[in-house]
């Protein structure tokens, strides 16, 4: 019993990718024949902040579906700072500390939006079972109004989600994915649809964070995408094909033919 | 481009978002605003009415009334409230509710004392109480264990199975249960001096029950298990991918419901003195559903009035159909035309009737807006 645990501490010391914030390795997803994702290593450090770039059908939340469990990848292995977590269901994954928003908006529109938040705070919580209802000096209660003024939704913290503008329901995602104390944040397309004054608020959440949380974002918007970001991976047909700063990438060729149709203003 | 056309929307609907704050601000700030009062003040007139009402009920009602239709409506109604609460916050349609019932009743006459002396242990309440509660929970809590991995129609498919496969054990289990006679002379305890057979001690017993029942998934509704459930039920995955986990919530959900339905098999097993494979069987497994969804199962009150017109539909239809010149064992006929009706005009129960009811009456004619003035 003592030598397995030793063993599995070792083990763990010496994988591959310890010291990385999340390290997948030959990760690929098959949907019958077709390859949505193929061998994709990617290595991400604690507080390193990486935009992941592709066209439509590129894997790009393929990718981030498998990282956080939504579906088992068909080959590879997923680690979460050091733990082998591809196995592990999504809840066990998000209570280790990973976060995602979603691209398609997945609130719960007949809730508030200071419930929304509460929600996302008692899942990482013990309160999740709680039959009691919580005081209004309750711990998650005020963690949930601290998230609500980090993006912004005073001012609409009692209006149920139906109401809110595309924008602010974009927002409240973001501060549902930063309940809790969370070590690492998947940002599936935050800035689609947002008008210009709502992507430089975004812009200001992102770069805001603290030096520690790191984030993966799939971003279209390049302006968002290489200013929120320190390392860039370019994704086609499923691969990973190019890796680089944002300097590098907005002025590689490959990139700018395949991308961004030749070149963009 | 994509800029242009969004900012516009945007624009309008911040603006509708804003303009609802500030209608909704002069209510916020004058004394009659909820969180200012004290909780008594809070309940509506018609609650404190309705209160009165079944509270003075022993006094004008005969003892037939009361046991026979209140004190049985208010048992059906915690069975179906407890269907109500897997279905109406869990998104769980579960047709064993009446068997977890039924089998706390065959607990209490299997470990407390009934007419069958060969088979019941004797025990007293304070024993057989809690154990035929915690069998029940279990039971429920299996069951749920099963179903959860299940969606929709399966989860009906799956606890219709059990429930059946319930109902023919006991048939045909004479060392237990006593097969087809099941057990007679299940008898509340005589607790505080008090002889709970008499309809009207009976039916104060019924009403605290299932009004504590009721409030305590008002309660739950509102608290962390409860929202998180209603969370479980619009958006599974989403709840995962907060750190939820889904099936054990769900499973936990079936172990509260269980509790409640238990508590109503126990009354239930009184109300009659006794306990056969026919409590539980295919037809009144199905009448849980058909109370619950009559009455509606959008709030937990809609149980209890679906249990009302159930048990009044059920006592007097003999008498509506003879007065028709029909045979009187066909009460299931008018049962199931009322279901139908109600069904056809109003999917989500006389709940749903009355929500449009009292929305139409607050709705201006001319421009169709809802007032929200008035009994709120």
């Amino acid at each position: 019993m003592a030598d397995l645990a030793t063993r599995n501490i070792a083990e763990r010391l010496t994988a591959t990718g310890t010291g990385n914030a999340l390290e997948l390795r030959g990760v690929s997803k098959y949907f019958g024949a077709l390859a949505a994702m193929e061998d994709i290593t990617i290595s991400v450090r604690p507080g390193e902040r990486r935009a992941v770039l592709g066209s439509n059908g590129a894997g790009k939340t393929t990718l981030f579906n498998c990282i956080t469990g939504d579906f088992l990848p068909t080959r590879g292995t997923v680690r979460f700072f050091g733990e082998d977590i591809t196995e592990f269901a999504a809840h066990e994954r998000i209570r280790r500390g990973l976060r995602r928003t979603y691209q398609i908006s997945l609130l719960f529109t007949g809730l508030t939006v200071l419930d929304n938040i509460y929600l996302a705070c008692c899942g990482v919580s013990r309160n999740r079972f709680s039959f009691v209802r919580p005081r209004t000096d309750d711990a998650l209660v005020s963690s949930a109004e601290d998230l609500v003024k980090v993006v912004h939704l005073e001012d609409v913290k009692d209006v149920p989600v139906s109401n809110l503008s595309y924008g602010q329901q974009r927002q409240l995602e973001i501060a549902m994915a930063l309940s809790g104390a969370p070590r690492f944040i998947l940002f599936d397309e935050p800035a689609a649809g947002l008008s210009p004054t709502e992507r430089s608020e975004l812009i200001e959440i992102l770069t805001g964070l603290p030096s520690h949380m790191g984030y993966i974002i799939i971003e279209h918007d390049m302006d968002v995408a290489l200013r929120v970001s320190q390392s860039v991976s370019m994704m086609h047909n499923g691969r990973i094909f190019k890796e680089g700063k944002p300097a590098e990438i907005e002025e590689d060729p490959e990139v700018q033919a395949l991308y961004l149709g030749g070149g963009h203003d | 481009m994509a800029d242009i056309t969004t900012t516009p929307s945007r624009r309008r609907s911040l603006f509708s978002v804003v303009e609802d704050f500030e209608s909704s601000k002069p209510t916020a700030d004058i004394p009659s605003d909820d969180s200012n009062l004290s909780w008594y003040e809070r309940i509506s007139p018609a609650w404190w009415v309705l209160a009165v009402v079944l509270l003075v009920m022993p006094s004008i009602a005969s003892g037939f009334v009361l046991n026979q239709i209140f004190g049985w409506a208010f048992i059906l109604g915690m069975i179906a409230l407890s269907l109500m609460f897997l279905a109406g916050y869990g998104g769980m349609v579960s047709l064993i509710q009446m068997t977890v019932a039924a089998s706390a009743g065959y607990m209490m006459a299997i470990f407390g004392e009934s007419a069958i002396t060969a088979i019941s242990l004797g025990w007293p309440w304070w024993a057989t109480i809690p154990i035929s509660l915690i069998i029940a929970v279990l039971f429920g809590t299996i069951t749920g264990a099963l179903a959860v991995r299940t969606d929709g129609i399966y989860t009906i498919m799956i606890t219709l199975a059990i429930a059946s496969a319930f109902f023919y054990f006991t048939r045909q289990n004479y060392v237990l249960f006593n097969g087809f006679s099941g057990f007679n002379g299940v008898l509340p305890p005589m607790l505080f001096g008090v002889d709970w057979r008499d309809p009207t001690a009976f039916y104060y017993l019924t009403l605290f029950w299932a009004t504590l029942a009721y409030l305590a998934v008002r309660y739950v509704s509102r608290a962390p298990f409860g929202l998180a459930l209603q969370g479980v039920r619009d958006n599974p995955r989403r709840m995962a991918a907060l750190g939820f986990n889904v099936n054990a919530h769900r499973i936990a959900a079936y172990a509260f419901a269980a509790l409640i339905a238990g508590i109503g098999g126990i009354l239930l097993t009184w109300q009659s003195a006794q306990i056969s494979p026919g409590t539980a069987g295919i037809g009144p497994v199905i009448d849980i559903l058909v109370i619950a969804v009559i009455g509606g199962l959008g709030r937990p009150i809609g149980p209890f009035i679906g249990a009302i017109i159930y048990v009044v539909l059920k006592i007097f239809a003999i008498d509506i159909l003879n007065s028709l010149g029909m045979a009187g064992d066909r009460f299931q006929l008018l049962v199931g035309i009322s279901f139908l009706l109600i069904v056809f005009f109003s999917p989500d129960g006389i709940l749903g009737l009355w929500d449009r009811w009292r929305e139409s009456r607050g709705r201006d004619r001319l421009t169709g807006e809802i007032q929200r003035d008035g009994d709120g």
